[in-house]
């Protein structure tokens, strides 16, 4: 498979272009965080995501959906991280599909994510950090079982209609077996959320549960064996990440390079300083690499290739610093304009360094690169 | 079994009877690659043979018209013969300007009968080519050069000095920039072919910091050059010129990809500084260091594939080449600054057998000109911040 988008793919960008640019433009999320919005994205805008299709990208066709991959949904994260557009889609048109599908779950919550009517969030961090371990814990009790443990970082947590939360039913923190996934409702007793607005304006929860009971049929698929689903979950959601990120970097750039082209300095366009120019192609050449990785294991995930979970670390970690690059650039290049609350570059900051910590940043990718190497 | 993969099991097959044992070792510097010419004492029996074998099917060049010498092989199947040998470690069976650099020059603008007269003798080893561009004052102003190309009728008469050309001293035949129209800068270069063994060359070569001297200096003193070997048209050389630099910074960029295998420099650094009770390198810095590396070679792997795709399908922006030399070579660099890290004092002997004659540092050193040479970063950077994001001459 050649290493671009073909026909179909490039069509699904060009709609996805137009519609998220003019549905949720910089100026949607703008007027979300003046309005102290208390849900941090529009139930509207996610009904019409789901009336173009983009919801069921990932869901199998005999499920309704469209049967695509990540190719696809990438196209579409791509658009909405250019234009800022707060969106449950990431978490769960991409996450938790890949965590649901072939569950007896499926049945149960893709329609309403087809319809655009369920939101889902992931409940998989139990401290600041993303870590590859699992250390929260689900005991039997009854004929089912009790959670207890903290989770954080639960993007749109406090507003979501299923939790997809990762305990461990047996062994020690850093094993694979004995993770087991669990489906909870957002309002279950003994489950105390706590949504917090972070720097970018949207919203996650802390996560506090103290030993809240569910059935046997929380469970998805199956118990001590959820590590298969977790990290299916984690491949999609990074990579996920990782296209959004291209997005924000890319509107990061195309802002400052169209800001070079304007602003005027000692009589010239500051564009024409070889200086600026430089750093702006240097910018260019990172960003473009970070593309380049972020396709490839968007293919290798599609194609079930076990190469695929190297190149979800090359995608998540590379796409983290030639984001990081481009908004800091960005900033720097716009000068005092871009300190401004008023000017977007700095929205742009904001949701790429969100992005760069959720499901692992560059640090974790690299490590785990390197151990695999056997270093 | 579809065709291609018919022609992948072949294609292993073949290659597992033909390749050499010694063809399948990494290259160590650049006197170890095989390089062709007419002086065939200079290779070693296996590198003949090696080059020999792969020239016969015309996979020397396997994407070049069967009539010219190629192999006449889709993008498909020459990127299965590709994977086929980076299995196995096979070595580029001929490394050459003549491939990389003339030959795409020469499917462009060569008349039938250039192509049928070089092409082939190029795709055989026959011919060993270098190039003519550089002089003392037009290094990145290269439509500055000098070097003077007087019409007497029949032939030119070729005056003036080259600088920085690669084996010069060992090359049959060079491609060569001269200046044909003294009243313009671009308009007034021609691009000519001739033998270095014509009358009136000679080359002196230049010593490197890397203790080689594979470049010289190269002079012209009424050279005779026949008329028929110009290539495209008098006063157009300039378009020649650009569109072989082109590929050159294509083959530049390659550098930044890690060999065949394995992974020599992980490799390397464990077997020197040893792991700790997690298996974890034992210099946590340099861990992290090369770590980040990875991430950054890994990924431009993933953009060379895609930089390749989209050019055979026609969709690469065309200063493209720009950004994969800058990047490509920056990488290299940043490599071979590893490799002398994780090798400690090892890395620094200069003629030990240990160090295979010194094979790391000199490689290091040689590494520092990728930045400079078929054009410096600066160089690539400007054309990516004028011809891909537009930004206003100064
Ligand atoms: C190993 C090696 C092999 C080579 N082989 C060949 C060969 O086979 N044939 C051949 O013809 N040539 C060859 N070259 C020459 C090579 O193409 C030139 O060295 C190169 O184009 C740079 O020219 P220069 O050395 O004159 O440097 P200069 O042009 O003098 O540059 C000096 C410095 O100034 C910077 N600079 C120059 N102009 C600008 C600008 N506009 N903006 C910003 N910075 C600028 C450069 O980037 C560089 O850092 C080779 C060079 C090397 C190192």
């Amino acid at each position: 498979m050649p290493l671009y988008l073909n026909d179909e793919q490039t069509m699904l960008r060009d709609t996805a272009k137009d519609f998220v640019a003019d549905a949720a433009p910089v100026s949607h999320l703008r007027a979300l965080r003046d309005a102290n919005d208390p849900a941090g994205f529009s139930r509207d805008l996610w009904k019409q995501f789901a009336e173009m299709g983009f919801t069921g990208i990932l869901i199998p066709e005999g499920d309704g959906g469209l049967g695509l991959g990540h190719v696809e949904a990438g196209v579409v994260l791509e658009e909405i991280g250019r234009n800022l557009s707060p969106s449950p889609f990431l978490t769960t048109a991409v996450a938790a599909v890949e965590a649901l599908k072939g569950t007896a779950h499926a049945a149960q919550h893709f329609p309403g994510i087809l319809t655009g009517e369920t939101v889902a969030a992931l409940a998989i961090d139990d401290g600041p950090k993303h870590r590859a371990t699992v250390a929260m814990q689900a005991e039997r009790a009854g004929n089912g079982f009790r959670l207890t443990g903290r989770k954080q970082f639960v993007t749109h947590g406090h507003v979501a209609d299923l939790l997809i939360v990762a305990a461990r039913t047996a062994g020690a923190a850093e094993e694979d077996d004995g993770i087991t996934l669990f489906a909870v409702p957002r309002d279950a007793a003994k489950l105390d959320v706590t949504p917090e607005r972070l720097a970018d304006s949207s919203i996650a929860a802390r996560m506090e549960f103290d030993g809240v009971e569910v059935d046997a049929d929380a469970v998805i698929g199956e118990v001590d064996g959820g590590a298969a689903n977790l990290k299916r979950l984690l491949a999609a959601g990074r990579t996920g990440a990782a296209a959004e990120m291209i997005g924000v970097g890319s509107g990061a750039m195309d802002m400052t390079v169209g800001y070079l082209k304007e602003r005027k300095q000692f009589g010239v366009t500051i564009g024409s300083f070889q200086a600026l120019q430089h750093r702006a192609a240097h910018l260019y050449s990172e960003l473009e690499v970070a593309r380049a990785a972020t396709l490839k294991a968007q293919q290798l995930l599609d194609a079930g290739d076990e190469r695929a979970v190297s190149a979800v670390s090359v995608a998540k970690a590379m796409t983290g610093l030639a984001t990081t690059l481009a908004v800091q650039e960005g900033i720097q290049m716009h000068g005092g304009i871009g300190m401004t609350d008023e000017y977007d570059i700095g929205f742009y900051m904001k949701r790429a360094r969100v992005l760069a910590e959720m499901f692992g940043d560059t640090n974790f990718h690299a490590d785990a690169l390197a151990k695999t190497a056997g270093y | 079994m579809t065709d291609l993969e018919t022609f992948r099991s072949e294609t292993r097959a073949w290659l597992e009877e033909n390749c050499p044992p010694s063809m399948r070792e990494p290259v160590r510097s650049e006197k170890d690659a095989c390089w062709g010419g007419r002086d065939q004492s200079m290779l070693t029996p296996d590198q003949k043979l090696w080059m020999n074998r792969m020239a016969e099917r015309g996979w020397t060049v396997p994407d070049w018209p069967k009539e010219y010498g190629g192999g006449g092989l889709s993008p498909a199947e020459t990127k299965i013969l590709r994977e086929e040998m980076a299995r196995i470690r096979a070595r580029n069976p001929l490394n050459s300007f003549g491939i990389s650099m003339l030959g795409p020059a020469l499917l462009k603008y060569g008349t039938h009968e250039q192509k049928l007269e070089h092409l082939t003798k190029i795709a055989r080893g026959e011919i060993r080519w270098c190039q003519g561009y550089s002089e003392p004052n037009a290094g990145s102003d290269l439509a500055g050069l000098q070097t003077s190309a007087e019409d007497k009728g029949d032939h030119f008469l070729v005056n003036g000095q080259k600088v920085w050309t690669s084996y010069a001293d060992k090359a049959d035949w060079i491609f060569c920039l001269v200046r044909t129209d003294k009243t313009t800068k671009q308009g007034g270069i021609s691009f000519v072919l001739f033998d270095m063994a014509s009358e009136g060359v000679s080359t002196k070569p230049i010593l490197l910091i890397s203790g080689y001297s594979p470049f010289c200096e190269t002079f012209f003193d009424n050279v005779k050059v026949p008329k028929e070997n110009l290539i495209g048209e008098l006063n157009k050389g300039w378009d020649v010129a650009k569109y072989l630099l082109g590929h050159e910074r294509e083959m530049i960029s390659g550098m930044g990809l890690a060999g065949p295998g394995g992974n020599p420099l992980i490799e390397g650094a464990i077997a020197t500084i040893g792991l700790d009770d997690q298996g974890r390198l034992a210099d946590p810095l340099l861990r992290a260091e090369l770590a980040m590396f990875e991430v950054r070679a890994k990924a431009f792997g993933a953009m060379s594939e895609k930089f390749i795709d989209e050019l055979k399908a026609g969709q690469a922006h065309p200063a493209q080449p720009s950004m994969m030399k800058y990047y490509g070579t920056e990488l290299n660099k940043a490599r071979y600054e590893l490799i002398m890290a994780s090798g400690g004092s090892d890395a620094l002997e200069w003629e030990s057998d240990a160090s295979s004659k010194g094979a790391k540092p000199r490689a290091w050193l040689r590494t520092k000109a990728n930045s400079i040479e078929g054009g410096t970063s600066e160089v690539q950077l400007n054309i990516i911040a004028k011809r891909i994001l537009d930004l206003p001459s100064a």
